[in-house]
Parts: structure tokens; C-alpha cells; sequence
């Protein structure tokens, strides 16, 4: 039967659903991760980003939200190029986390 | 003491006799016995002077919210009601509908706000049909003034909302609906924050009520949500948001105050199951979706199918039989006068065939 429309889902973020089980070693492996305060520093000084909708603040809030969807195929356009390092406020060692969350979504090259 | 303080701010003065009632527009053509059982009960059961009038109309509400109707309008319409309720000599306006009783609500206190546009609704009625009119000493929703005789209700109770064959109370959801306190918390039981008008009835009737998480949220009605059908969607969304929150407590009905809401919560869940799959009542079935009024016609031993039951797209069986309630289920598609009025196809969520 056709009805004309779908059900829409709900754009909200829903910690009870989400599998934080990611989130949570990522952080327990690089506990400086915690200090990030959104800055975006990163995201200003990328050079992907300058060039593509790349946005490692964004990868980071999503990751720590446990929503893992379309995330690998967003880190592999990083370059780890560690200018993102460099800027950090808060001395986070951000090409470790790139790699650790690549790693743990299944890269393993 | 501070919190029976605090609680006070919460009530609202509801006439206890006297009352000139408006209709839906809508219910009755899904919820067919619901503003008859009502008028029943109050004037059979509680011996109330119940007032109706054949001429009153549409309050408009709904082309009103969807920006069809003007507010000049809207207000001489609503402006009329009130004068057939002064020409007939009362002064508690009672009406049938959320929706309505948001439009009453904020014309009324928009008059207050601001005399010039009662003036100006005085004069547009006065041209157009040569009536005057009172405000209502008191305003009123249908639901608040069976939550005000509800312990009398309770005295003549024939069944309770209590599983019959366990001895456990019922457990309910409510649906206050938005227009009855969001817009404007203080007209309301218990305003939007604690919902008590249907609350209280149940508290009364034996029944234990489900505060679940979406208890507050917005059955996806909208006007424009769902009266565009390319937005439809949206409008189930919300519902399907509520039904999957109520679903873990394992809601024996549903009651609803607001007759768009009683319908989608009741009709969306067949449009859930036959797109998705998924039910959130027992056995994958529906949950029964009842209006109060249904609610104390079962309390006080109506026939449900005199009620207009049969209506619903949710069977009410399930409910009837936990409830003890005596029900012949040849009667179900049996007309005012006996007369067979045909049976619909059996629907996937009553039969759990999917």
C-alpha cells in the first residue's frame, strides 16, 4: 500500500540507543581527549578542511556521542598532516585520536 | 504545607451545575457516542442541566490554525456561540473539543488583553447577525467537568479500572493534549507540567497512571503537520515517539482528551504496524485508545458498543474482557435499530498476522 509519505525519524539524540562502547575506550586510551573544549581550532587550521566539509570537532562530537555512522570515510580524508596538533589549545594529541577512532571503527591499515 | 500552596496554582474553578455545551467538529465521526454518552452521564447519571444548542457551529478552530481563517473572523464565530449561550439563559460555556477550548481560551484573554478587539467582535456580530452577548462566567473543557463530578461518578461505578481476573489496577496513559494547557497552563488541571484532569479520574476509578517519559509530548496533530499530506510524516513521527516511550510500561489503554489526539493515537498505530511491522500493545497487538468520556461510560456499565466502540481502529476487546465487562460480540456491527451495518476487514494490528 502506498501512503503517500514515510515516517519521518526524530532528529533526536538518543544517549540510550547510542553504543557508547567506542566512545568509552577511545577515551580511556587517550584520557587528554576529555580537555577538548570544542574550540575548533582543528577544524579552522585543517588542511582538508579547507578543501572538503571535513570537520574533525564534528567526527569528535559524534564519536563522543556514539553515533559511528559514515565516520571512517570522513577520517580517510584526513591527511595526518598534525597541523590540528599543533593549534590545540589543549595539547590533545589529535593524530593519535584520528587514528585510534579509525583503528577502532575497523581500519586496521 | 509549601507544596499543597504550590498545588493550589494549579487548580481552576470548574462550575458545578448549568452548563451550555458546543461540540466537535470531528470526534463524532471517529468516537461516534462520545458526546452522547457524555451528555447521558451528566444529565441521566448526575441529574445536570446540560444545555445545547442545534444552531452553534464550528468554532473554526481548525481553519484557524492552519491560516485559513482570520482572527476577526474566528472571533465573531466564537463571539456567536457566546450569544446563543446568553439567549439561553446560562453562563458556563462548556465545549467538547481541545482545540475549541484553546480558541475560547485565547479569545478570551486576548479581549482582556486588549478591549479594542472585543469591541470591534461586538460590532461585527451585531452587523452580521443583530445578536449581543455575555462572556462566560465560566469556561470549561468537557473532560474538566467529568473530572469535577468524578467521585460521584466513582459512587455509581458498576466496574473499576481494575483487571478483573488479577485485582490489579489498570495501567493508564494519558493524553491531555496541547491546547488544553500549553497555551495557557493556569485554564488547565494541573497545567502542562503535571497533568491531572484525566489523571484524576483514573486516581478515582481504580487505575494507576503511567508518567512516561513522552507523557507531555505532542501527538503530532499539528493542523498543518498533518492536514498537508506530504507532511504526514512528521506528524506520525511524534506519535510513533510516544508510542515507543509508553510501550516498556505496558499501557493497558490509552485515554485521550483531545479528539485529534485520541484519533491518531488510536489510527496511527495501524499505520505504524502496516508500514513498519511494529505494535506496542500485548501479543504485537494495538493498545485500546479510549476517550474519557468512553472511560466513565465503562466505569458506570454503558454498553460499548452503544458507546460506538465498534469505531475504533483498535479493538477494545482485550480491554473489555480485563475489565469484566459484559459485552455480547454479535452486537458489534449491529446498527441503532438492530440492523446489520457491516463488518470491516479484520486489520493486521487487531489480528496479529502481519
Amino acid at each position: 500500500m502506498s501512503w503517500g509519505y514515510t515516517i519521518n525519524r526524530a532528529r533526536d539524540i538518543d544517549m540510550d540507543r547510542n553504543d557508547m562502547t567506542i566512545s568509552k575506550l577511545i577515551l580511556e586510551k587517550i584520557p587528554s581527549l576529555q580537555g577538548c573544549i570544542a574550540c575548533g581550532a582543528c577544524v579552522a587550521t585543517c588542511s582538508t578542511g579547507a578543501l572538503t566539509k571535513y570537520s574533525l570537532r564534528k567526527v569528535h562530537t559524534l564519536v563522543r556521542r556514539g553515533e559511528y555512522s559514515g565516520l571512517l570515510d570522513e577520517l580517510n580524508k584526513c591527511m595526518l598532516c598534525g597541523k590540528c596538533q599543533l593549534v590545540c589549545p589543549r595539547g590533545i594529541n589529535t593524530r593519535a585520536v584520528i587514528s585510534l577512532i579509525k583503528r577502532e571503527l575497523g581500519d586496521h591499515r | 504545607m509549601a507544596r499543597n500552596n504550590s498545588w493550589q496554582e494549579y487548580q481552576k474553578d470548574i462550575a458545578d451545575d448549568k452548563y451550555f455545551y458546543v461540540r466537535s467538529c470531528i470526534r463524532q465521526n471517529f468516537f461516534p457516542g462520545s458526546e452522547r454518552v457524555f451528555l447521558n452521564i451528566l444529565r441521566n447519571d448526575l441529574g445536570l442541566d446540560v444545555k445545547e444548542e442545534a444552531i452553534h457551529t464550528s468554532c473554526t478552530g481548525i481553519g484557524y490554525h492552519s491560516d485559513i481563517v482570520p482572527l476577526e473572523t474566528i472571533m465573531a464565530v466564537v463571539a456567536r456561540q457566546f450569544a446563543l449561550m446568553t439567549e439561553a439563559g446560562y453562563e458556563n460555556f462548556i465545549s467538547s473539543c481541545i482545540t475549541s477550548f484553546g480558541i475560547y481560551t485565547e479569545i478570551l484573554e486576548t479581549w482582556h488583553e486588549f478591549p479594542e478587539t472585543e469591541e470591534r467582535a461586538r460590532e461585527d456580530l451585531y452587523k452580521a447577525t443583530g445578536r449581543v452577548f455575555n462572556k462566560p462566567k465560566n469556561l470549561a473543557h468537557t473532560s474538566d467537568i467529568i473530572f469535577h463530578h468524578r467521585e460521584k461518578i466513582a459512587q455509581k461505578a458498576k466496574f473499576r479500572l481494575i483487571n478483573s481476573k488479577t485485582g490489579e489496577p489498570l495501567k493508564v496513559v494519558d493524553h491531555i493534549g496541547c491546547h488544553y494547557a500549553k497555551l495557557f497552563p493556569k485554564k488547565g488541571v494541573g497545567g502542562s507540567e503535571f497533568p491531572y484532569v484525566i489523571a484524576g479520574m483514573v486516581d478515582s476509578w481504580g487505575g494507576d497512571i503511567i508518567d512516561y517519559p513522552e507523557r507531555r509530548h505532542c501527538c503530532g496533530f499539528g493542523f498543518r503537520n498533518y492536514l498537508v499530506k506530504a507532511n504526514r510524516g512528521s506528524s506520525v513521527a511524534n506519535s510513533q515517539k510516544k508510542f515507543e516511550s509508553m510501550a516498556p510500561y505496558k499501557p493497558d489503554l490509552i485515554v485521550g482528551n483531545c479528539p485529534g489526539c485520541s484519533m491518531f493515537l488510536d489510527k496511527w498505530q495501524y499505520t505504524i504496524h502496516e508500514i513498519e511491522g511494529v505494535a506496542y500493545g500485548e501479543n504485537n497487538r494495538g493498545i485500546p485508545t479510549l476517550t474519557y468520556e468512553e472511560m466513565a461510560g465503562l466505569v458506570l456499565g454503558y454498553n460499548p458498543w452503544d458507546m460506538g466502540m465498534q469505531m475504533h481502529q483498535i479493538d477494545v476487546e482485550p480491554l473489555l474482557d480485563k475489565m469484566g465487562v459484559n459485552y455480547d460480540p454479535a452486537e458489534k456491527y449491529l446498527g441503532v435499530n438492530g440492523e446489520y451495518i457491516g463488518r470491516p476487514e479484520d486489520a493486521s494490528i487487531n489480528t496479529n498476522c502481519y
